[in-house]
């Protein structure tokens, strides 16, 4: 579908281009969930999750992805940290293709890759002390860290602003806040190149969310860190991102720096999701002018639109946009947008036939059906 | 003027007998909930007022309060149905001259739900999976009505239609696990509407749903206050929800409140450090990005063991600062600020406050 986008990066044999070697390559990602039906668990259909996804992530830079829920951003992490099997594409980590190695063949990535998750109470093993939780890491890699394990353990809890004398408490024991640092403390044990956040602030209180985006920052300056970071909060994404790719639907709409996205979004979506975000500003409130409200929900991934997959939900969809998707191009230097008509952009498809009224909300209502028995 | 019974209520049984003249007068409320580990107090002396058409935000993180608060004021508090004192509750709450924590249990059951209805902020718990979504609104309002069946279901049906959601004719007989969180927020809405409340309390109701959904249902709750003219309370933790929706803020710490006024006091001269701390640790989406956020450092305390004196006191980065003839171990009044309604809890003098905020915190942000 990106056809014109592959065609670049396929024109330029990867180490010439000016441009650093990427750390991440990843090309016409899919995920595809099976359906299945009766006693012979017979497929008929799949959730698609994730929907060929293109993009690459640069050593040292953090990359936002940001989407609502049921966009695919999650499915997209866990494919990233092969936690689960891509139905397509390809995955390259520092020109390695490591989209079907096997565990064996992913234990020595493991040490360059890790994951930190969103659920700081569900992803520590509640009966390990935060010793064994850090520890563990540099037993299952067969590691002796310098100065023996213990004290690099210590020595990793207080790096995340944590007591070291807590070595021997139980997960219980902490608050939230302090348990996502012992996430962080047991991703970042074996120094790996790249971190994937999943949702890494979301479960935690305004100060506390503080406290930890402080700390991922303080980290990535110190480590070198290279982040993919998660997010369904706008507000955090911008403050913590390099660049940012906006999902919709198993997609990506928009990939761009940080910058140009929030002040001058190109995608309808795009522009759509930032004016819904509330203002902590109560003299904003008056001035309602460019808040976009779309009307009823993401469609189902069952049965995603056709053509561009936001027509159903798009107040500038045009007739084309029902029946051809459109490719995510480069509109500006370092901007990818994928939309017949973008916003701060020329449009590409001038002069296309508005959709006859009605249509859309039919289309609407039709895609939105099969969610409710999803 | 009622607010400055905060501390008269304490000392002067007299204020008792006085009903108060707004809408929703809260006095001196206390929720203390005993447990095998000490007294905890969720709630610790708040007091606050509202009147109809207005809408009051209150804000504080996990373990502040807020939704005890509330559920105070829904009367869910009391002596359970075996008879069993879950909660130690004092004070007062006046909702339109009646004082409700002396009232018997059936005036409160006529009262919960009529005058003063919920939003919850998981509708998928708060609804029965067992019963369509119809059957659950009619309920609510047969409760309260004497209507047959038929009726109550057309005024289920009208309801869904005025929440937004398409098709209530057919979309009334669904069952909550059927509709979409969106929906599912719509729905318990139409529930708590179903007889015209004249309070309505709304906690954390748009946590759990995306922002472009979160922008529907705000938008919904602000057009039916308007049409209903009912007071609102809006409990959340998100500050941006509160700056478009609410009149009036109360911010809460400890199970008290550090400071309450208008929106725009509360924003643009907020007097508590709390306050401060809160605004600096939001990263924003309206502007670029500044250095680093400013955390509030340390965790919220224990309601065990409130901090003695001023509740924040062990996470102000001001609580060295000399205050005049103040011992700490005293908790901060609310004080109002000279001629305004704008209340804070602070023992830093007013003018320190002034200079803190100006040159200290506000050019950061």
């Amino acid at each position: 579908m990106t056809d014109t986008h592959k065609a670049a990066a396929a024109a330029i044999p990867e180490q010439a281009s000016s441009s650093p070697e990427p750390l991440l390559k990843v090309t016409g990602l899919t995920k595809h969930f099976p359906i299945t039906k009766g006693v012979l668990r017979r497929q008929v259909g799949a959730v698609k999750a994730v929907d060929g996804l293109d993009f690459e992530v640069y050593p040292g830079e953090t990359l936002g992805v940001v989407g609502e829920s049921g966009c695919g951003k999650s499915t997209m992490g866990r494919l990233l940290m092969r936690l689960l099997e891509p139905t397509g594409g390809k995955i390259e980590f520092q020109g390695t293709d490591v989209t079907h190695l096997g565990v064996a063949g992913m234990r020595p990535l493991r040490r360059d890759v890790q994951m930190i998750f969103q659920d700081p109470y569900g992803s520590l093993n509640p009966r390990h002390t935060v010793g064994t939780i850090v520890s563990a890491p540099f037993k299952l890699q067969g590691v002796t860290p310098e100065g023996g394990l213990k004290a690099e353990v210590q020595r990793l809890l207080s790096l995340v602003g944590l007591n070291p004398e807590h070595y021997n408490r139980y997960p219980h024991e902490f608050s939230g806040g302090q348990r996502q640092r012992i996430g962080i403390a047991r991703a970042l044990a074996l120094k790996p190149k790249l971190v994937i956040a999943d949702e890494p602030v979301s479960a935690l209180d305004v100060s506390i969310q503080a406290q930890v985006v402080n700390l991922l920052d303080d980290l990535q300056d110190e480590l070198g860190l290279t982040y993919v970071i998660i997010a369904h909060d706008l507000s955090v994404i911008r403050h913590v991102s390099d660049r940012i790719a906006v999902m919709y639907l198993g997609k990506i709409v928009e990939l761009t720096d940080r910058n140009s996205l929030y002040t001058s979004p190109m995608h309808p979506y795009t522009n759509a999701l930032m004016s819904a975000v509330p203002v902590p500003d109560p003299r904003r409130r008056g001035v309602k002018t460019g808040r976009i409200l779309l009307k009823g929900d993401v469609p189902s991934p069952i049965k995603p639109p056709s053509g561009c997959r936001f027509h159903t939900r798009c107040w500038k969809a045009t007739q084309i946009c029902t029946t051809q998707e459109p490719p995510l191009l480069a509109l500006k230097t370092g901007h990818q947008v994928a939309c017949h008509h973008p916003e701060n952009a020329p449009d590409q498809a001038p002069g296309d036939p508005a959709l006859p009224e009605g249509v859309q909300e039919a289309a609407a209502a039709a895609a939105a059906v099969p969610d409710e028995d999803a | 003027m009622t607010d400055m019974t905060k501390t008269g209520a304490v000392n002067e049984p007299v204020a008792a007998a006085d009903p108060g003249t707004a809408f929703l007068d809260v006095r001196d409320l206390k929720v203390h909930f005993p447990t095998e580990d000490g007294l905890v107090k969720s709630v610790d002396g708040l007091s606050f007022t509202l009147e109809k058409g207005k809408t009051l935000g209150i804000v504080g993180e996990s373990g502040s309060g807020k939704s005890v608060t509330s559920l105070g004021i829904m009367g869910l508090h009391r002596v359970g149905q075996y008879g069993r004192q879950r909660a130690q509750i004092s004070g007062e709450i006046w909702l339109n001259g009646k004082e409700l924590l002396s009232a018997d249990e059936d005036e409160v059951r006529r009262l919960r739900g009529r005058d003063v209805a919920m939003i919850f902020q998981d509708p998928l718990s708060a609804m029965h999976p067992y019963f369509t979504i119809g059957k659950q609104i009619a309920e609510a309002y047969r409760v309260h009505h004497k209507v047959d069946k038929k009726a109550a279901r057309a005024r289920a049906v009208e309801l869904l239609d005025r929440v937004g959601i398409p098709e209530p004719h057919k979309r009334v007989d669904n069952y909550p696990h059927e509709f979409s969180g969106g929906m599912r927020q719509r729905a318990m809405i139409a529930m708590a509407l179903v007889n015209n409340p004249e309070l309505l309390i709304a906690d954390e109701p748009t946590t759990a749903l995306d922002v472009t959904v979160q922008a529907q249902i705000l938008d919904l709750i602000r057009d039916l206050q308007k049409e209903f003219g009912s007071a609102v309370i809006m409990i959340t933790h998100d500050l941006g929800v509160v700056a478009e929706m609410a009149d009036d803020l109360l911010v809460m710490y400890g199970g008290r409140c550090v400071e309450r006024g208008s929106a725009e006091k509360v924003f643009y001269e907020p007097r508590h450090p709390y306050t401060w701390g809160l605004l600096g640790s939001m990263p924003r989406i309206d502007r670029e990005q500044t250095e680093r956020l400013i955390p509030v450092k340390g965790s919220p305390p224990s309601l065990i063991n409130i901090p003695s004196g001023c509740a924040f006191n062990p996470r102000c980065p001001y609580a060295d600062v000399p205050k005049d003839n103040v011992t700490r171990t005293v908790r901060p009044e609310l004080v109002a600020e000279e001629g305004t309604r704008h209340w804070s809890a602070c023992h830093m003098s007013q003018e320190e406050r002034t200079r803190i905020w100006t040159e200290e915190i506000a050019p950061k942000l």
